[in-house]
């Protein structure tokens, strides 16, 4: 090797001193600024939130908080209410998470219900009824699918429009009338606890389970992630991107029906009006629970934990006796916090803070 | 500074812009730059040479603002700095031309080129302008048919290339840093982008150039500094006169024989591809080709002759409008990717980014994104196959890091190519369509990978490759198709077309162009 006399080459790595060994290279990570651990330290954040907001009531009501027997009470009370737009965050959680949102899914909940209890569907019985809200839940779910893969329309405005024409036929459906349900199994659902816990809570720890599974341990979950991830990747990787964009807004349809039955169960009725505002609500959960608005990336338990959370958060105001407003307001603070903690990922935290010299730069050995 | 060669002595007359000294800087898990130093002189060249993940686009980024160096010096015009971002670098006088391209797709060339400095008075945007000066810019480029109001998004990888130089040149910059700005070029856009390279030296403006060719460093470059897992290796070589050998060395740790797999003497086995009068209007028209059990088929032409065009529609991935492809004697539907899919069909496609990869994701899941369901059992799937599989060609492509599981976004340019290749040799694709396979690729594992794909044929596998590197479609390919304008003009057996025969025909214009349609007929 001729080496002329301004070049320099490097000697061995001993020449380099200061900095460790190449093994360094690759080295340990540290968990907190891993990115693949990121669903959990978020999960770990809401269990945090949740905390202390157990905090707060105790510390509002030390009266109440101090009766073990009312704090499980409660924690139930929590969870039934969680229940119904747990079951919708589930399937929004896809949708989302597959680059798609659904706007109609609180139409599609009052539609579903508004049909099932109709007198001719009860005259069916509680099966007919079931097998209604969920049949409408899932073709109304294909139209949107439909709508989106095929229609080629914004999920944005295709998911409006039904959102405007589903309320608008349940109207029709009920005649604007609060149908009341007659049916007795239908009515029980609600009520009905085992081993203590509400049937309706474990009716959404069932579908958070069977959510966590089909997203995270099959091929559906799987084409799922590809398509949010980046659509054209998936398409030229052979995935029938159209196909299951359709799946997507079935599987939301699907949970809708699931929720009417639970909250016709809830208010043994429906109404065309029922279920206002759903769809903020599961997606301001799904968000907090850190999903991806634009899609590729999201969690069931952080979806469940933020439906857990906004619960959490309505109980307390009830407690305390604050109005609704303020409790509004709370729960605006909150999804801002959270889609901001998910733009400022830890990495740059850490930058930030070392800019500022609010850690040492790097330790010097 | 005594006995410099030729090349260099022209940049040691500069003065220093750029000096670094042990710059570190580390991700999670990753040393990415362990103590590099690097000196840029006004008026040359500088390039930077490195495997796949030694750290050129790190340290580029470092000192673009992008990323914070964790220790170390950075002195820019005897000053030592700390950019907050990269509007801070810019303003300093540093523009970049990234190696993942940063436009913005919804938005058209002009807003482009002026993203964040646009022309303006009174806070509002003169857009008139804003679109003359890029206008100019880009004939400047050599590239004035590109209309500014165009979207970028409509723009080919290479008119997207011109683009983000285009913007790199409307800062007044001191120092241009180029990271693999040819990787998407075809062969006379790059002596384009030297002849601009050499107006900006001209003007005393500092050039930090990177690319695995090393021809192009021989050409254009003053100064080489190497890169090896993140130290520099050796500082300030003469471009021009180091032997190749040495820089291999420096950069791999090894030496390397760059040489193209020898060819089988065996024949091709039965027909695979078969497609006729295939055409789409505006791209290409009347394109007939077949590809054989065991061949190699290359197609030569310059960017904007349809061959990028013509491999997605055979794939599907584009809708023919003329003709017909036919895989094992069944016809494809047009347009239906899933289908060419199922009858055996594969497609790294010509932009990773967004085409090919799932940023976020990690490397197993983007290899297995094809097959991921034949590993699965009742719908079922198995990560723990599927990383076993990814593994071994990870191990095949020379991948770094090994580690699987990690996020494809992590991964450098070189290492994110090979996960897109590296998807199609998991098995069960018949037909392999390659369109610019090595783009980024370092001299080391390309040689890997052409054995990679040689290998693949023997085992019967049909390849049609497209490159924009005359050589490397010379070298590998069996059969050799030459398109220019949306027509294959020449098909001939790689043996008989040198490197020249190849550039006249892609290049010819369109009088001689009647002349060989009618010697090729
Ligand atoms: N954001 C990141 N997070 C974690 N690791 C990273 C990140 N960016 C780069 N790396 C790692 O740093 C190392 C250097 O990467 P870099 O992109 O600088 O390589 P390169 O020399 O430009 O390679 P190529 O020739 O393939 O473009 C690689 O090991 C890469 O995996
Ligand atoms: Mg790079």
């Amino acid at each position: 090797m001729s080496v002329s006399s301004e070049q320099k080459v490097e000697q061995a790595p001993e020449g380099h001193a200061p900095h460790a060994a190449p093994a360094a290279r690759g080295g340990g990570t540290s968990w907190w600024k891993d990115e693949a651990q990121e669903p959990l330290r978020r999960n770990l954040g809401l269990v945090g939130v949740l905390l202390a907001l157990f905090a707060i009531g105790a510390f509002i009501r030390p009266d109440l908080y101090s009766n073990a027997d009312w704090v499980i009470n409660n924690i139930m009370v929590i969870l039934t209410q969680a229940a119904a737009i747990g079951v919708v965050t589930v399937g929004m959680t896809f949708v989302i998470i597959g680059g798609g949102i659904d706007l109609s899914v609180g139409a599609l909940i009052a539609l579903s219900g508004v049909w099932a209890t109709t007198l001719a569907t009860q005259s069916f019985g509680a099966a007919g009824m079931i097998f209604t809200a969920i049949a409408v839940g899932i073709g109304a779910g294909l139209v949107n699918g439909a709508l989106v893969a095929y229609g080629r329309l914004v999920p944005f405005i295709a998911t409006l429009a039904m959102l405007v024409a589903a309320r608008g036929l349940a109207a029709q459906i009920s005649g604007k009338q609060t149908q009341i349900s007659n049916d007795m199994f239908i009515n029980s659902i609600a009520k009905e606890r085992i081993l203590g816990i509400p049937l309706l809570a474990i009716i959404l720890l069932v579908v958070a389970g069977l959510g966590w599974v089909l997203l995270n341990r099959t091929t559906f979950g799987r084409r799922t992630v590809a398509i949010g991830g980046n659509a054209e990747a998936a398409r030229l990787a052979g995935i029938n991107v159209r196909g299951h964009t359709m799946l997507l807004y079935a599987l939301s349809g699907l949970c809708c029906g699931i929720a009417a039955i639970m909250l016709t169960s809830l208010a043994t009725s429906s109404q065309a009006a029922a279920a206002e505002l759903y769809e903020l609500d599961a997606i301001a959960a799904a968000i907090i629970g850190g999903t991806l608005l634009s899609g590729g990336r999201g969690t069931i338990v952080g979806s469940l934990f933020g439906v857990i959370v906004f619960s959490a958060i309505t109980n307390l105001f009830a407690i305390a006796n604050l109005p609704t407003e303020v409790q509004n307001m709370v729960k605006g603070a909150i999804i801002v916090v959270a889609v901001l903690l998910q733009q400022v990922r830890f990495s740059s935290v850490t930058q930030f803070a070392r800019r500022h010299g609010l850690t040492r730069a790097k330790p010097q050995t | 500074m005594n006995e410099q060669p030729a090349g260099a002595a022209a940049a040691n007359t500069g003065e220093v812009v750029l000096r670094l000294s042990d710059v570190v800087k580390t991700f999670p898990g990753v040393r990415a730059l362990d103590g590099v130093e690097l000196e840029v002189r006004a008026g040359e060249v500088h390039c930077l040479l490195g495997q796949n993940g030694a750290g050129k686009s790190t340290l580029i980024k470092v000192l673009a603002g992008v990323h914070r160096p964790d220790s170390g010096d950075v002195q820019w015009l005897g000053e030592q700095v700390a950019f907050s971002g990269p509007q801070a670098a810019m303003k300093a006088g540093i523009a970049t031309i990234y190696q993942e391209l940063d436009l913005v797709d919804y938005l058209t060339v002009a807003e482009n080129v002026y993203l964040g400095h646009e022309p303006r008075s009174l806070g509002f945007v003169h857009k008139g302008q804003a679109a003359r000066q890029a206008r100019e810019l880009l004939g400047r480029l050599g590239h004035g048919e590109i209309p500014p109001h165009r979207l970028v998004k409509s723009l080919p990888a290479a008119g997207k290339q011109i683009v983000s130089m285009a913007r790199a040149l409307s800062h007044s910059a001191k120092l241009i840093i180029m990271d693999e700005p040819s990787a998407v070029l075809a062969h006379d856009e790059v002596g384009n982008l030297f002849r601009i390279i050499r107006e900006l030296t001209a003007q005393g403006i500092a050039v930090v150039y990177i690319s695995h060719r090393l021809e192009e460093i021989r050409e254009i470059g003053d100064r080489v500094t190497v890169l090896k897992d993140g130290r520099t290796s050796a500082v300030n070589l003469p471009a021009r006169t180091t032997p190749t050998r040495d820089l291999v060395s420096r950069m791999t740790g090894r030496s390397i024989e760059y040489v193209f797999p020898p060819r089988p003497d065996t024949e091709p086995g039965e027909k695979l591809l078969e497609v006729r009068g295939l055409g789409r209007s505006g791209e290409f028209a009347g394109v007939d080709l077949d590809v054989h059990s065991g061949e190699i088929v290359g197609i030569a032409g310059l960017v904007g002759s349809g061959r990028s065009e013509l491999l997605e529609t055979v794939f599907g991935a584009r809708q023919a409008e003329a003709g017909t492809v036919v895989m094992d004697g069944r016809g494809l539907p047009p347009g239906n990717v899933a289908a060419a899919v199922r009858a055996g069909l594969g497609m790294a496609p010509e932009e990773r980014k967004s085409q090919a990869l799932l940023l976020g994701q990690p490397i197993y899941r983007n290899m297995t994104l094809t097959n991921f369901s034949t590993y699965a059992t009742a719908g079922f799937t198995d990560t723990g196959k599927e990383q076993a599989e990814a593994m071994r060609v990870a191990d095949q492509l020379e991948l770094r890091p090994r580690d699987v599981r990690r996020a494809v976004r992590t991964l450098s340019g070189g290492n994110q190519q090979k996960v897109v290749v590296g998807r199609w040799l998991l098995g069960g694709t018949r037909l392999l369509l390659l369109d610019e396979p090595t783009r980024g690729v370092d001299v080391g594992a390309r040689a890997e990978l052409y054995q990679v794909i040689r290998d693949l044929a023997a085992n019967g596998v049909g390849v049609l490759l497209v490159s924009s590197e005359v050589p490397e479609v010379l070298g590998l390919s069996d059969r050799v198709l030459v398109m220019r304008e949306g027509r294959v003009v020449r098909t001939a057996p790689a043996t008989e077309l040198s490197e020249e025969d190849v550039l006249d025909l892609v290049m010819a214009g369109s009088l001689t162009a009647a002349t060989t349609e009618e010697v090729a007929a």
